[in-house]
């Protein structure tokens, strides 16, 4: 089982995220459970919604303790929410920032976990070219795709033509498929450092 | 069809396959979604239905009331304080004998407010005569529904599918979404045992005094009874059109030779049987016995599953202030005369969290004997004893909610 959490704040489309992200893993013949913390979706106001993936039903119905993965959608939650909280050594950490790790105030954490598994993306740049608005969360399931491998940009796309239509989806797919490659090279630039 | 869902818009789909003729309801969380999405599909015309968007949870049960009466096919859906607003309505449709299918989506009771899922809604309302089944999974909420109408129309009796407010209503899992021709083969049109007609005049809700109120009260205890045989031949039925288990009165998971059975009701019992299967992998003697229908209880099923059970934990989400458990002490009454020892565990209350890891330490005191008659699983112990200590040394201590939250400081920052 993959268990991802997303972090972010009440507005920036976390709960879709995850539900999207549920959708893709469907789309490839996978189980998948998509659910919100709920109760505080205020804008603003800190979220957390999860997502496990599986070749099997999913019975467990707990928060996630110990991601496999998380995906930091504002990074001033960072000073706020023990967004690291059960994460596993060999997990992957995603953050929508135009920082760095050390910029950030984590190289401390960033040191403990692989170097290829943590990327830093500027989400809300990316959005807002390609969608015109800051919502991150579609974008960072492509830069998902790109860390982790757990799926791939083309169910990504289809799950945000299932959720939105139109103009949205194709600005939504835009951004998701520069924040992919955006990834790549951030991979391929630290394979480069170490040959 | 295999569909990537919510929970409450697979349940919204499944309503509308049984082809209701009235929906009537009032808005609250966690069961909004399910109305929403019906409301969606009579506006576009996908639903060939009547819907009222009524002023209060009152007025929708009266409104199912009348629309049941007059020969509908009738649906609403409500949860927690929602629940508790309509209850006069809630015991007449019952008294009535009116077919009426009603979701709750599990929400605890206040005060204090609070949105989050455990079962008090729903137990609160055990005795009003309402058939009462319990989901496991969204699947299950979802052929609970189909199986509802059917039992509903069978013996002219309202149910209520129960549904966990949130972990299972807001959801996103892979459902199978039946077809309208399977729905249609299931599911005849309603033909009602009374109806409001004008070309042939009945009058519905008459007074009954003291010389026929037991009988018509027992007719009542005799319908439900006859319940206890409609509802395993239904999802017998069911399994046979759509392929899969659904329903019934209780579900054993496990059970061979286990000294040890787990008894919950809801969602719970997805974690409970992970935690299971890895106890039993360490060669532990432990198995579930999952409830889903509550009301009628099934007392004889019960007996029979916990033949080989020397201890019995019944783990709730809910509980009888003053007393303890709920469905626990229905549990007692299908043991009665057993000796079998039965140890009430409350959990989940407003939305607490029920961990594997808490569980298994739960499961492992049991298997020991050393847990206590009542527990209360995660209760942090030093919150109530300030409370107690703060309201033996001051009279006005202050309102209590407000106290306690103030003890353990702020919580959205929390993750679980």
């Amino acid at each position: 089982m993959f268990q991802v959490r997303i972090h972010g704040r009440g507005g920036q489309g976390v709960v879709t995220g995850a539900e999207m992200l549920s959708i893709a893993a469907f789309l490839e013949g996978k189980h998948a459970q998509a659910f919100p913390s709920f109760g505080s979706e205020r804008t603003g106001a800190p979220v957390v919604a999860f997502c496990r993936i599986d070749t099997k039903e999913i019975r467990l119905r707990e928060p996630i303790m110990a991601p496999d993965s998380i995906i930091i959608q504002d990074p001033t939650l960072l000073n706020q929410v023990d967004v690291f909280q059960g994460l596993k050594a060999d997990g992957y950490v995603l953050i929508n920032s135009t920082r760095g790790f050390d910029e950030l105030g984590i190289g401390e954490v960033a040191k403990r976990l692989r170097a290829n598994r943590q990327v830093c993306v500027p989400a809300t740049d990316i959005a807002m070219k390609h969608l015109g608005r800051p919502l991150p969360n579609a974008v960072l399931l492509g830069a998902f795709a790109g860390l982790s491998g757990v799926i791939t940009l083309e169910s990504v796309a289809s799950a945000i033509r299932d959720k939105f239509s139109g103009k949205v989806a194709d600005g939504n797919i835009a951004a998701a498929t520069a924040a992919l490659e955006y990834v790549k090279q951030q991979l391929a630039g630290l394979e480069a450092a170490h040959a | 069809m295999l569909k990537q869902i919510e929970g409450s818009h697979g349940v919204a789909e499944a309503v509308a396959l049984c082809r209701p003729e009235v929906i009537c309801a009032y808005p609250i969380s966690p069961q909004t979604h399910i109305v929403e999405g019906l409301g969606k599909m009579v506006k576009s015309g996908d639903l060939r239905a009547e819907y009222l968007n009524v002023e209060s949870e009152f007025a929708a049960m009266s409104v199912a009331i009348g629309s049941s009466a007059a020969g509908a096919r009738t649906y609403t859906a409500t949860a927690s304080q929602g629940l508790l607003f309509m209850v006069e309505a809630v015991y007449n449709a019952s008294g009535l004998g009116l077919p009426i299918v009603m979701t709750v989506a599990n929400r605890a009771i206040g005060a204090p407010i609070n949105i989050w899922n455990d079962h008090s809604d729903s137990i609160s309302q055990r005795d009003c005569g309402w058939i009462q089944l319990f989901a496991e999974t969204n699947q299950e909420a979802m052929d609970l529904h189909i199986q509802a109408f059917k039992l509903a129309e069978e013996l002219s009796l309202p149910v209520m599918v129960c549904m966990d407010g949130f972990i299972l209503t807001h959801a996103y899992e892979r459902l199978d979404v039946p077809s309208q021709e399977q729905v249609d083969k299931f599911l005849p049109p309603f033909q009602p045992r009374q109806v409001l007609d004008p070309a042939s005049p009945v009058s519905i809700g008459a007074m009954v005094g003291p010389e026929a109120f037991t009988e018509v009260r027992y007719l009542a205890h005799c319908k439900q009874l006859l319940a206890l045989a409609h509802i395993p031949a239904l999802a017998a039925g069911f399994k046979e059109i759509f392929g899969r288990e659904a329903g019934g009165l209780v579900r054993p998971y496990r059970m061979e030779g286990a000294e040890t059975v787990v008894i919950a009701l809801g969602s719970v019992l997805g974690t409970i049987k992970d935690v299971v299967d890895e106890m039993q992998d360490a060669g532990q003697k432990i198995g579930v016995l999952g409830i889903t229908s509550f009301r009628p209880f099934p007392l004889d099923a019960i007996r029979e599953a916990l033949k080989g059970a020397t201890r019995v934990v019944v783990l709730e989400k809910c509980f009888a202030v003053g007393l303890g458990g709920i469905v626990a002490t229905n549990v007692r009454m299908a043991l009665d005369g057993t000796g079998q020892e039965v140890r009430t565990v409350i959990a989940g209350l407003g939305g607490r969290a029920i961990t594997m890891s808490s569980l298994h330490k739960l499961f492992a005191d049991a298997l020991a004997g050393k847990l206590e008659a009542l527990t209360f699983l995660d209760l942090d112990r030093g919150i109530v004893d300030r409370v107690l200590e703060r309201e033996r040394k001051l009279r006005r201590s202050g309102p209590i909610a407000e106290s306690v939250l103030r003890d353990i400081g702020t919580v959205a920052s929390r993750i679980a």
